[in-house]
């Protein structure tokens, strides 16, 4: 981490990391109640969207809270209303698919909507921008400030021009610190001042482990007549085996787009198991591959999600901030859907922190945050579904998709769970088993046609980290990595990565592990998924990064 | 020893030396660029918009010589749509201490671009242009020699060092065959090629004080422009896609595949 020891200080009143649903809500919020105060968002990416990587269909009900008369306005971006959906479990030749009538009412997407996040994001950031909202992409946040009584009163920025030996470059540019009454982290899944933060004030003293998911995405631009505007569609099952689970889901967006994706959960135990790979399989399945003839790949990116759920929220806030959004894991697994609760979380903190702004407060603990949540719609939408991960993952996709459903639906009508609440257990990282137990998995070849190889992807990214910039991928223990990730686990970072970043290389008779850390794309799988906790992820220089334009 | 005349010259230089850059706002050099589907053009929307990195190695050189006190007066300017503001944006905030945006939603041609920068001149009354050798987005490589020549002045393209002194501009010039050193006089046009310098970040604070920085504004019939295109651009096409590459086992191999199957060798 490079933090100069000269920085400059700027003060605000509210600071926030992130320009994500939960940072731009939080920031608007707190511009509509109180026009005067000074709100600031510091974003990694090269601008807004840069970084945002989504399904998404939306629920509307945070954007409702947020603007409700949005519907009125010309250039909103939630111009595909979910017209028909399918939720398909597969085998591998044939496709069986759950009557609507079956599926809980929680799961259903009526009154949803298709759309690129990233579009959403720039439209929230340019509605921001008007309210005074002071944006600035291309910075990342890299340490939390603290003061003499330990509360948060800042973030540093990185320094910039660093180079790859840690010596300053000709152009080096120390970071600054912003200092804010009010902190909000809104990083997204797996942030690393979250990390810092959960840590530093145990946060999650009560809360069971988070848990993760890895989500691998393309976009495509297909022919007119196979395109469907609004058409939706969920898959369990094939190619994964009984015992992994995940899914895809498959979106029909506007002007002949449509955006597919694979979920693949990150407590799989088979350590030679490939995300990537498992994605490009699913494409080539009889009932999905014709949506692709004669279509052409435009976008490719990867972003981990949080998966963990109600029980897995640490606690929301401590001296001087809130995490808001996915920092925080508001993500509702079965419905694949964390936007509408991103955005209500940062409306919350954004309320409740322009009140104590307003009685003349500063870096305490606002309790009232965290008070609220699970009372509130949030909770609400959480709840209900709680028990569906830790089902799938005890019983497989067969029986736990059952039970989850039969679950949710006594949910439904009784308002309580079958399994009360049931706890994860472990982390993702120490699911994986030895590769002793397991059998190398044979991937088919790429066609170059429906399915790519991960080079051809990662170019489609637009990724990019300078040349001579120190990585932002630390290994902790290098003996450890071979001996172990290597040695017991035959090195899944090499196939757990979507972007190829990780290399075991053959060097005569030893073998030489190389991290390609400019092909990044910022998921933050390895951060989760390494068996031993070995790799660290920290924000790169600003602008850093994939270039996404409409995920 | 130096005549009279030069001796002016340099007291006149050392007076007030102001330097125009010309910054461009194209689509980010890390974005993978895609033809619009009916091929009227590239694909714009919503993909990443940077200042064209050539021109930010003129806007870094010019800012260099003001902060070695060769220069007064760095001038940013940029033609194009109210949204290239943001483009200027970025150059005061890398020290550009004014910046004008010739206010033009269309896509001009280098002539035209050249001609709105020699009625700029007129008025601004610089002694150095410095431009990008070109635009990453049409590459074509014409403006600051177009301009030279509408101005009569001199000119050093592709500048990869560069030092003013006495009235004139020593240039480095990567050529085919080394480096060539010439000297112009000023007035004169340089272009930047790639190792000129290693421009500087815009810091954060600089830029939250460029975003409260007025920016001038001046249209084509304010300047008196009225052109005529010489240019249609008929159609754009993706290049081929390229042939996955296989990979052999030995030396052996590569050659034998070479030779039945390519006939090459
Ligand atoms: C494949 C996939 C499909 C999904 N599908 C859907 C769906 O269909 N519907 C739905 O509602 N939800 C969906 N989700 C979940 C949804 O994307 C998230 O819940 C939502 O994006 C969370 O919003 P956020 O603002 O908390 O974080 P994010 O959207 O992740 O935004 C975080 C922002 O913070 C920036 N950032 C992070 N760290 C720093 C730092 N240190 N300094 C500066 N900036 C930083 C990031 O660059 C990013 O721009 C999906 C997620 C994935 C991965
Ligand atoms: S290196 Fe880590 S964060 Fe980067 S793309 Fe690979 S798994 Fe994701």
């Amino acid at each position: 981490m490079h933090l100069s020891t000269t920085r400059e200080s700027m003060e605000f009143d509210v600071v926030i990391i992130g320009a994500g649903p939960a940072g731009l809500s939080a920031a608007i919020r707190l511009k509509q109640l109180n026009p005067t105060l000074s709100v600031v968002i510091l974003e990694k990416g090269a601008e807004v969207g840069a970084h945002i990587l989504s399904g998404a269909i939306i629920d509307p009900i945070g954007i409702d809270t947020l603007f409700p008369n949005w519907r009125k306005e010309e250039d909103h971006p939630f111009k595909t209303a979910v017209t028909q959906e399918h939720f398909l479990i597969l085998g591998e030749k044939r496709a069986w698919k759950i009557p609507n009538m079956l599926i809980p009412g929680v799961m259903s997407n009526r009154g949803n909507f298709v759309v690129s996040l990233g579009g959403v994001c720039r439209w929230l950031a340019q509605k921001a921008e008007r309210l005074g909202v002071e944006i600035y992409p291309g910075f990342a946040g890299i340490k939390m400030l603290y003061n003499a009584v330990g509360a948060v009163a800042g973030v540093a920025t990185g320094d910039m021009g660093v180079r790859k030996d840690g010596s300053h470059g000709l152009n080096y540019t120390p970071g600054i610190e912003l200092m804010g009454k009010y902190v909000l982290i809104g990083e997204g899944a797996c942030g690393s001042l979250a990390k810092e933060l959960i840590a530093h004030y145990a946060l999650d003293r009560k809360s069971c482990p988070q848990k993760y998911g890895i989500g691998i995405k393309e976009l495509w631009e297909v022919d007119p007549v196979r395109h469907r505007s609004g058409l939706i569609l969920h898959s369990v099952g094939w190619p994964l085996d009984k015992r992994t689970t995940g899914g895809s889901f498959l979106y029909h967006m506007k002007n002949n787009k449509v955006s597919v994706g694979f979920v693949v959960h990150l407590d799989y135990r088979n350590p030679y198991l490939s995300p990537f790979e498992e994605f490009q399989r699913f494409k080539t399945h009889p009932t999905i591959r014709n949506v692709f003839i004669g279509a052409k790949r435009i976008a490719y990116g990867a972003r981990a999600l949080t998966e963990g759920g109600w029980q897995s929220v640490p606690k929301l806030v401590f001296p001087g901030g809130a995490l808001v959004g996915c920092a925080a894991g508001f993500m509702n697994v079965p419905r694949i859907k964390g936007v509408h609760n991103a955005i209500l979380s940062g409306i919350t903190a954004g309320e409740h922190i322009a009140l104590a702004i307003a009685s003349g407060r500063a870096h305490d603990e606002i309790i009232g945050i965290e008070d609220s949540w699970r009372m509130g719609p949030i909770g609400r939408d959480l709840l209900p579904v709680r028990n569906l991960k830790p089902l799938w993952t005890k019983y497989g996709t067969k029986f736990g998709v059952i039970l989850g459903g039969f679950d949710m639906w006594c949910h439904q009508l009784s308002g309580f769970s079958l399994f009360g609440t049931m706890q994860h257990k472990k982390t993702d990282a120490v699911m994986l088993d030895p590769s002793f137990m397991h059998d190398p998995i044979k991937y088919p070849s790429p066609d170059n046609i429906l399915t790519f190889d991960r080079l051809s992807s990662i170019y489609l990214s637009g990724t990019h980290h300078r040349d001579d910039e120190p990585s932002h991928l630390l290994l902790k223990d290098k003996e450890l990595q071979e001996k172990s990730e290597l040695g017991v686990y035959s090195g899944p970072s090499t196939r757990y990565c979507p972007a190829a970043v990780y290399e075991w290389i053959e060097d005569g008779n030893s073998r030489r592990y190389v991290i390609n850390a400019q092909n990044c794309i910022h998921c933050k799988t390895c951060d989760i998924k390494d068996p031993n906790k070995n790799i660290e992820w920290i924000p790169p220089e600003g602008r850093g990064g994939p270039l996404y334009f409409d995920m | 020893m130096k005549d009279a005349k030069q001796q002016t010259m340099e007291q006149k230089w050392q007076g007030d030396m102001k330097i125009i850059v010309g910054v461009k706002r194209v689509v980010d050099y890390n974005v993978k660029v895609r033809v619009k589907s009916d091929g009227s053009g590239i694909e714009l929307t919503n993909v990443k918009m940077s200042m064209n990195p050539f021109d930010e190695i003129a806007l870094e050189e010019a800012i260099r010589l003001r902060e070695k006190g060769v220069a007064t007066e760095v001038v940013a300017i940029s033609i194009g749509s109210a949204i290239s503001q943001e483009t200027l944006r970025t150059a005061l905030a890398m020290g550009a201490d004014r910046a004008i945006l010739v206010v033009d939603k269309r896509v001009l041609e280098p002539l035209e671009v050249a001609i709105v920068f020699r009625e700029l001149v007129k008025v601004e009354a610089p002694n150095l242009v410095i431009f990008g050798k070109q635009a990453i987005d049409d590459d074509s490589n014409q403006t600051g020699q177009m301009l030279a020549g509408l101005l009569g002045w001199g000119q050093a393209a592709f500048a990869s060092a560069m030092n003013v002194k006495n009235g004139e501009a020593i240039v480095e010039r990567e050529v085919d065959a080394g480096v060539q050193t010439i000297a112009v006089r000023l007035p004169a046009v340089i272009t930047a090629d790639l190792r000129l310098n290693e421009p500087r970040y815009a810091s954060l604070p600089n830029i939250m004080q460029a975003r409260r920085k007025i920016i001038e504004e001046k249209t084509l019939s304010e300047l008196g422009i009225t052109y005529k295109p010489h240019i249609k651009v008929l159609k754009i096409e993706e290049p081929e896609a390229r042939q996955p590459g296989i990979r052999v086992n030995s030396v052996a191999e590569l050659v034998k595949r070479l030779r039945q199957e390519k006939n090459l060798l």
